[in-house]
């Protein structure tokens, strides 16, 4: 099934929607438009069809198993968003006095306080508008930090080698240098390397524990106890909080500060590719330069900090306060959890995930850790089955598709050849997983029968595998109007 | 237990199967002196009934007040269909479409808002979404450094009559790579030419100005444009989805174009809400789309020769090239890019520029009926498009306040950012706000200035 593109729906003077004109503008010509901007004319009809068509081509939490390692695709509930979208949240100017948002500014405080406690920190500020604004928040804080101590030297910021792209992309936007320290095969951190490269320049580390391979970092005490020793500070990239919800927490790991993903542990939708929320938590240290605005409660009332009561904030990173409407909905979210339903968070992620890697050792798929617990999500490599067949991740990713899951995350971390990064969240029912054991052990069996079958997979979608090479050699990146 | 599926009998059979006897042994690799001993501090759940009643009576308590503040977020009216079509689940609750077969929807989606983008702002391609506005003005700054190879300049020149948080985020944002802003400052409510032609002969990566302008005036963007080109210089237009329906865009700006166009998107179907979700969007010239930062787009071919979409030009994100990266964005705003694209495509040119019409009448109106009463004037003589500037007797701030418990947001207080315009206040009208509620405002605000006289 496929689509046309919206701009073939064309009938001059076509409009979905009449706004009502109250009157003409009067601009001088000079400054006016001559041409039409190339918009659809489409009815309203037209359009409710075309997007409805259109989002029956994608695959979602709410129509298929979404194991995407690293991203946490659990359940999104339905009232956490009509609650967000009530009239009077939407309608609220950012701008608006705080006197007409009481309401909304207690629920801002309120998440300010429970990622607070599920973090071990001391303060938060929930602007950053994505993990990736998060972690620049940080690494900005962590840097704040030793140019207001004089010590301006640190300037390298150590990453592990199995580390998500954001933290490197990250350390240079910051302007630091990144230093990438190797991983041990057990998974943990080759500690003498991080011993070897601290020092008078080291600015910080960035973390993510569980690490990306699905371990917890089981040094991460002592790793601490390094860096700090070396003046440095540590980085918590939230992405894997799901797997510890309750258990630990990152101050318990002796972080200084961390960014938490609401769209990832605390089921905010993913929307295709955000909006997310990047909510960063600090400790004492830090608590200064925390980005701007957050709430604070000053006498019965709760206000904004701003420049005036933190003129040692980094500053602002969004025009307003971050992705306000992904805060209510992790809000809803977290208060309908409350203090039990955050351990089920993780007891659940982590058994399906562990039950999951234990069903495919069992069917002979090979784990990059076998001797490891699974975190919330686990590696299996498929080398073996590439080499015998060469039918690749890829390829299994593929043919996935057609059995109706969407792909694990591939080829990612990069350590492992041909792997499939799986994480299954708290969600997903055990007959599900064991429908998705299935499904892998019947395309291993057609590697090894018909390799070329698996090979042209997928079948079933609205497109057969893409030309990636054309896409990026000729780009064609916007419609044109064919010429008349 | 909400939102989890397993019945008891699942959980023993799942747990035989690990080979333990406890989800807590699940966890024994977390050294005992890190565990946690709970959560006490969040308290109990809630229930579904529970989270709604307490959810209604806040956003209740916040009420609906009449809103004439614009400075970046506009209330326009947000047709039915926008939203309920953007949450269906399908939409909602997919991820970034890595595995373009299995997210086609998703993916053209973008196409269409690049589409769409590039038409409005008349250049050639566009990245699926930045963050916000501000954001989104950051990155076309560090995006112009890097595309500028003539230029050894790490400044750029930014009018000082462009949004005060968005140069702030900015400068945030550029500080790490030793990136910084320069002022061009006012003259009567727009960019001082010159201190312009002044600055002739000077290195900048980059001039930014951003039409209408924070304060709502139509800006000379020809002579800056060329200006900037004439000095080796890119130019970045920050603009307003709404007025492009009617002004002319940053790709006909001075004899080239401007070479980058940025901005909020938020005016395209996506309620205020605070502050967020919005969507940042960043348009530039095809000669420097591999600066780009941000996803993209692109149609291509399927082993059958059909087409399809997909995710490309890659080489240039933090998940392939990491500390080389364009940028560190991973995550944008694909679902408000969607309400956007599906906004654009139900108003279409003509409803788009009906909208921003009545904005422009409507606030014509205001500015007429505000400046009637005696102790408030218009500073400025240039056109201006949904905001404008206006001369109080008396500080803006009590004004505000007292407006604000009559139930009116009357506008934005500009004596912070440009205390050089002395009691200035910024007012907007979208289309939303018509005669009853501008005569409202009036009556209030003359009773503002009644009762203080």
């Amino acid at each position: 099934m496929n689509e046309q593109l919206i701009f073939a729906y064309r009938s001059a003077g076509r409009q979905g929607f009449a706004p009502r004109a109250s009157g003409t503008g009067e601009l001088p010509a000079e400054f006016l438009r001559q041409d039409e901007p190339p918009l659809p004319t489409a009815s309203e009809l037209d359009v409710v069809r075309h997007y409805t068509r259109l989002s029956q081509l994608n695959f979602s939490i709410d129509t298929h198993f979404y194991p995407l390692g690293s991203c946490t695709m659990k359940y999104n509930p339905r009232v956490c968003n009509r609650l967000a979208m009530l009239p009077q949240f939407l309608a609220r100017h950012p701008l608006a006095p705080v006197e007409h948002g009481q309401g909304f500014l207690q629920t801002m405080h309120e998440l300010q306080e429970m990622l607070q406690t599920v973090t071990g920190m001391q303060a938060v500020s929930l602007t950053p508008m994505a993990g990736a604004q998060g972690e620049f928040a940080g690494v900005a804080m962590i840097k704040a930090y030793h140019d207001a101590r004089g010590d301006s030297e640190r300037t390298q910021i150590i990453v592990p080698d199995a580390a998500h792209g954001t933290n490197p992309a990250t350390a240079t936007m910051c302007g630091c240098d990144v230093v990438e320290v190797p991983t041990r095969p057990d998974g943990d951190l080759d500690i003498d390397k991080l011993r070897a490269v601290v020092g008078p320049q080291t600015a910080g580390i960035m973390l993510t524990n569980p690490s990306t391979l699905g371990v917890f970092e089981r040094q991460i005490s002592e790793i601490a106890a390094i860096v700090h020793a070396a003046g440095g500070l540590l980085y918590y990239d939230g992405a894997n909080l799901n797997a510890i919800l309750g258990k630990t927490s990152p101050g318990a790991m002796g972080f200084d500060v961390v960014h938490v993903n609401l769209h990832k542990t605390f089921s905010t939708p993913h929307g295709g590719g955000g909006p997310g929320s990047g909510a960063v938590g600090v400790g004492d240290k830090l608590r200064p330069f925390l980005p701007i605005p957050y709430v604070v409660k000053q006498g019965g009332n709760y206000v904004w900090a701003d420049e005036h009561s933190c003129p040692q904030s980094i500053g602002r990173l969004s025009a307003f306060m971050g992705n306000a409407g992904v805060l209510l909905r992790a809000y809803v979210y977290m208060r309908m959890l409350g203090e039990a339903g955050m351990q089920r968070v993780s007891d659940f992620a982590v058994l399906n995930a562990n039950y999951l890697m234990a069903r495919l050792q069992d069917e002979g798929f090979a784990l990059a850790y076998p001797q490891r617990r699974a975190s919330h999500e686990f590696i299996i490599s498929l080398k073996q089955i590439t080499r015998d067949t060469g039918v690749t991740a890829m390829d299994f990713a593929k043919a996935l598709l057609d059995h109706g899951f969407h792909a694990p995350t591939t080829y990612f971390p990069l350590l492992v050849p041909e792997c499939l990064l799986i994480e299954p969240t708290e969600s997903e029912s055990r007959q599900t997983l064991d429908a998705f054991v299935a499904a892998l052990v019947a395309i291993r069996q057609q590697a090894y029968d018909d390799a070329d079958a698996v090979k042209q997979a997928p079948l079933t979608m609205p497109v057969r595998r893409l030309d990636d090479v054309r896409a990026a050699k000729q780009p064609d990146l916007i419609w044109k109007q064919p010429a008349a | 237990m909400p939102f989890i599926p397993h019945t008891d009998a699942d959980v023993a059979a799942m747990l035989a199967v690990t080979g333990t006897s406890s989800c807590a042994d699940l966890f024994d690799e977390i050294p005992a002196p890190l565990r946690m001993a709970g959560l006490q501090a969040i308290g109990p759940a809630l229930s579904e009934a529970e989270i709604s009643r307490l959810m209604q009576s806040r956003a209740r308590a916040d009420g609906e007040p009449l809103c004439f503040i614009g400075a970046g977020a506009y209330d326009h009216y947000v047709p039915a269909a926008v939203w309920d079509i953007a949450t269906r689940g399908e939409f909602y609750s997919a991820y970034t479409p890595y595995q373009a077969e299995a997210s086609q929807g998703t993916l053209q989606v973008i196409y269409e808002f690049q589409t769409m983008l590039a038409g409005l702002t008349g250049l050639d391609v566009s990245n699926a979404s930045l963050y916000d506005g501000a954001t989104a003005f950051a990155e076309a700054c560090l995006m112009a450094v890097r595309a500028n190879r003539r230029s050894k300049s790490r400044r750029i020149l930014v009018a000082r009559s462009l949004h005060p948080y968005y140069r702030e985020v900015a400068t945030v944002m550029l500080r790490g790579q030793g990136i910084s802003l320069q002022e061009l400052p006012l003259q009567d409510g727009c960019c001082d030419h010159a201190a312009l032609a002044a600055l002739s002969g000077k290195d900048f990566a980059a001039v930014a100005v951003q039409q209408p302008s924070f304060l709502g005036n139509l800006e000379q963007v020809d002579a800056l444009t060329d200006w900037a080109h004439a000095n080796g210089a890119l130019a970045i237009a920050v603009v307003n989805p709404t007025a492009l329906a009617v002004l002319r865009p940053p790709g006909q700006w001075g004899a080239e174009g401007a070479d980058i166009a940025c901005g909020e998107g938020q005016p395209l179907g996506v309620p205020m809400s605070a502050g967020g979700p919005y969507v940042g969007f960043l348009v530039c010239r095809q000669a420097i789309v591999r600066q780009m930062p941000g996803r993209i787009v692109g149609r291509t071919l399927d082993l059958d020769g059909n087409p399809g979409f997909t995710l490309t030009l890659q080489a240039r994100e933090q998940h392939i090239r990491r500390s080389r990266a364009t940028s560190n964005i991973c995550t944008n705003q694909g679902l408000v890019a969607t309400a956007a694209t599906i906004y654009m495509a139900l108003l279409g040119a003509a409803g788009l520029r009906e909208v921003a019409q009545s904005c422009h009448a409507n606030t014509r109106e205001l500015v007429s009926q505000l400046a009637a009463l005696p102790g408030i004037s218009p500073p400025f003589t240039q056109p201006y498009f949904h905001e404008a500037v206006l001369q109080l007797d008396r500080p803006v701030g009590p004004v505000l306040d007292a407006l604000s418990r009559q139930g009116v947001l009357g506008g934005f207080d500009l004596s912070q950012h440009y205390p050089e315009l002395g009691n200035a206040l910024l007012v907007c009208a979208t289309e939303t706000r018509g005669s009853e509620d501008i005569r409202a405002y009036a009556a209030s605000m003359g009773e503002v200035f009644g009762a203080a006289a």
